[in-house]
């Protein structure tokens, strides 16, 4: 009896539910996100899935969506795991009147979609992340990696230890230590620093470390040995804390020792407490929350229950990653409705936004974002934008990120032929031919 | 009544011999054939391709391999992950060294590669048993996807490790690529499946097959009776490598067209694997199929029914899903400690007398 009921129970739920979602409203923007709040990833996939979604709320709530247009999001859970994010992708594209972008926000999903989302002509902006040489517009039509790229944050990285030891010049003999994470994303930077380690003279240590890369000791007992004079690390989830933890428990020096932008949020310091003052990341844009946007989120959002997160972690690194990721992505799509006409685009119009997106310092400021992050403008051969990175520093006693540097522009002549040869030979291994620009 | 077997009388060795001696199995299996080869194609699309049927057919190949050493031949084996990275690597690698070899050839020789390799790492079953045999062949799934990693050479030196499959054509379809369409991927890998499910099916219930059933149920016994067990463990461990090898050739080429080896064949692949071994039936051909598709199948059905049906936010359904697919696996089991396949043989009884039990 009780299981006839249950099943009853269920069966009206289940005739109900979709009745009551059927009456939505026609004009909408479906934007999913592929978000991770399990798995061995989910301390960093949380914050960056609620920033993006407070910011594309704060839109609906402030100014009643895009020009008019509302915006609904859409959450697929991947667990980082390439498998599920490919499931979510082929569930989601159809969604409404069909998905308008994709950020993959895992370097393996990305892969994976690069060319899938060709095919089906819808952009993804894989910010920061995935296939770097994804720069050259003219092979990857519909794949945006602005602000930066890893290669970039190479160059970038090396020009500030450059800078402490005194110029360019004084790298020779150095020693530069890599410690990544042993998969397509941790092995991204390594041309780059080879390329760089032959002009500029210093040697290059390699230590990888396996996913999930909570078992460090190996690495780090090298580290002590060699005696690298900088340590720099491309890590994600567990395995940054867990190096920051090795590294204060060998006293190497902190302030010696730098992630890239993916390395340097919250969640990777205080595990390791006081031991991680003077950790050095690099960074696209401000740490805090205090910053406009930020206030009009508290007010629209999280003083009337709506916020995605807790609120006293609106303004985290990973969080903001994840607004300013939805900023350009809106921008993106404002300026696709302005070239075309119209308030509902299609996902290839808003592949023609991201191409034209010009997001200034001017705008940035309209936007409440001012000083949040540079400048940035996209053009049909370069997707990856100005990429520049600054470094923050971690105050342990304040727990607080700060920018300590100024913006590094990249170095074009190390990463651009780079780019040239690696966009080269994928446009030949699936038979792209790379179209004109002008 | 359903099963009724009345009047069917077996009349020469061929009927006798028959892979399904009941009419109505054979009319079942054609319908379920038809449907699975000629509707399925007309209707099927990308969500399905790649998020559903792709991954059963994918798995349900390598669930046979894996069925065929740990339940026909009893030899257990965790380097499932292994070795379909060694099948997802040498079609890599033959695919990009010789572009004009037909993909059919290319999985049958990744095939007879990863047979290869399983009988090298096979060999020290015919010294260790049981567990002991478990972490061997751990230790071939450590070592291939570490092997993968490091050398340079199976990912044609790219930057990241990562390999991609190049658009290849088979009889003039496109079936690898972005533009490969649904029913083409799908119908690729399902002939394959047919046929080697075929080919399991004979191989266990003939000589060769009894012969490694006859080392699983007692070694010595076996010997005694002029089983080598030289021949019959490494050939259990070849033929159900190259099954394992197909699965990963398909689960790259066809399936994903891009992995990473650290992700996509890590030590949860064997564990799956093993799983829908365990939960299927352990020596049922059957049971490959059905508990592979109980793991591949449940967890999508409970997302989309929690999230799409019962609006349910994304996150919650995932932590309800891990936890529910547990739940159910603990419950059948406990229903039916041999397995889905065992469980069907128990309903076919039933629907034989019904509906006049006694």
């Amino acid at each position: 009896m009780m299981f006839r009921k249950i099943t009853l129970a269920i069966a009206v739920a289940a005739i109900a539910v979709p009745m009551a979602a059927a009456t939505a409203p026609a004009a909408e923007l479906t934007i999913p996100s592929l978000a991770y709040r399990t798995g061995p990833y989910a301390p960093n996939g949380i914050p960056f899935a609620n920033g993006y979604a407070d910011y594309w709320n704060l839109l609906n709530e402030r100014d009643g969506g895009i020009e008019g247009s509302k915006i609904k999001v859409v959450e697929c859970e991947t667990a980082y795991n390439t498998k599920q994010g490919v499931e979510c992708y082929e569930n989601t594209k159809g969604e409404g009147a069909g998905a308008l972008v994709y950020q993959p926000l895992s370097t393996g999903i990305t892969y994976q979609l690069i060319p899938k989302a060709s095919s089906d002509q819808i952009p993804v902006f894989s910010m920061g992340y995935g296939r770097t040489s994804a720069a050259n517009g003219k092979v990857f039509d519909w794949i945006f990696n602005f602000p930066a790229t890893y290669w970039d944050g190479a160059t970038t990285i090396v020009q500030y230890i450059a800078e402490q030891e005194g110029g360019m010049d004084k790298l020779k003999g150095k020693k530069l230590a890599l410690v990544y994470h042993n998969s397509a994303y941790g092995k991204e930077p390594i041309r780059t620093l080879e390329v760089m380690a032959e002009k500029f003279g210093y040697n290059l240590l390699l230590l990888p470390v396996d996913h999930p890369g909570q078992e460090q000791k190996a690495t780090w007992l090298q580290v002590r040995k060699e005696r690298p004079d900088w340590v720099m690390m491309w890590g994600w989830g567990v395995m940054n804390q867990v190096a920051v933890k090795e590294a204060a428990s060998i006293r190497y020096p902190m302030d010696r020792f730098i992630g890239i932008w993916w390395s340097g949020s919250e969640n990777d310091v205080l595990p390791a407490g006081d031991a991680a003052n003077g950790y050095l990341s690099a960074a696209v844009h401000a740490p805090g929350a205090d910053f406009g946007v930020h206030k009009d989120i508290m007010k629209f959002l999280y003083d009337k229950d709506k916020g995605a997160g807790e609120r006293d972690r609106v303004g985290e690194v990973l969080y903001n990653r994840g607004l300013v990721a939805a900023m350009w992505t809106s921008e993106a799509i404002r300026t696709a409705m302005k070239i075309h006409g119209t308030n509902e685009p299609t996902a290839a119009q808003v592949r023609d936004g991201f191409e034209n997106l010009k997001v200034d310092e001017a705008r940035l400021a309209e936007l409440g974002l001012k000083g949040f992050t540079y400048g940035i403008e996209i053009s049909c051969e370069n997707h990856s934008g100005p990429g520049k990175a600054a470094i923050q520093q971690w105050d342990a006693k304040a727990k607080q990120w700060r920018i300590i540097s100024k913006y590094y522009d990249r170095l074009p002549e190390i990463t651009g032929p780079l780019i040239e040869e690696d966009s080269a030979a994928y446009a030949k291994e699936n038979n792209i031919t790379p179209r004109s620009c002008n | 009544m359903l099963y009724r077997e009345a009047g069917q009388f077996k009349t020469g060795y061929n009927t006798d011999q028959s892979i399904f001696p009941i009419r109505q199995d054979r009319w079942a299996i054609a319908l379920f054939l038809a449907v699975a080869v000629v509707a399925v194609p007309l209707v099927i699309d990308d969500y399905w391709a790649k998020a559903v049927l792709l991954p059963l057919l994918v798995y349900a190949m390598a669930t046979l391999g894996l069925n065929i050493l740990v339940g026909y031949c009893g030899q257990i084996s965790l380097g499932t992950g292994g070795f379909m990275a060694v099948g997802a690597f040498a079609s890599y690698k033959l695919t990009t060294a010789f572009p004009d070899l037909n993909l059919i050839i290319v999985l049958l020789l990744s095939g007879c590669v990863t047979a290869a390799v399983g009988v090298l790492f096979g060999l020290p079953s015919l010294r260790i048993k049981g567990f002991y045999l478990a972490v061997a062949t751990l230790a071939a799934q450590f070592f291939l996807v570490w092997l993968f990693n490091k050398v340079e050479w199976f990912y044609n030196y790219n930057a990241t490790g990562q390999i991609t499959m190049p658009p290849r054509e088979v009889f003039g379809f496109l079936i690898t690529g972005p533009e490969a369409t649904p029913a083409a991927t799908y119908l690729f890998a399902l002939g394959f499946l047919i046929v080697f499910g075929l080919v399991a099916k004979n191989i266990v219930r003939g000589r060769v097959g009894r012969m490694w059933m006859a080392i699983r149920d007692m070694d010595i016994a076996a010997e005694l009776i002029g089983v080598r067990p030289l021949m019959a463990k490494l050939s259990a461990f070849a033929v159900s490598s190259f099954y394992v090898g197909v699965a990963g050739g398909l689960y790259f080429t066809v399936w994903f067209g891009a992995v990473e080896v650290t992700e996509a064949f890590d030590i949860n692949q064997s564990f799956q694997v093993l799983f829908m071994v365990i939960i299927g039936g352990l020596g049922s051909i059957l049971g490959s199929f059905l508990g592979a598709a109980f793991l591949v199948l449940m967890p999508i059905l409970l997302k989309n029914f929690m999230v799409n049906w019962l609006g349910v936010a994304a996150v919650t359904a995932k932590h309800v899903e891990i936890t529910l697919l547990g739940v159910l696996i603990i419950f059948f089991l406990i229903v039916e400690p041999h397995g889905f396949a065992r469980l069907w043989q128990i309903l076919k009884e039933k629907l034989r007398l019904w509906p006049f039990p006694y």
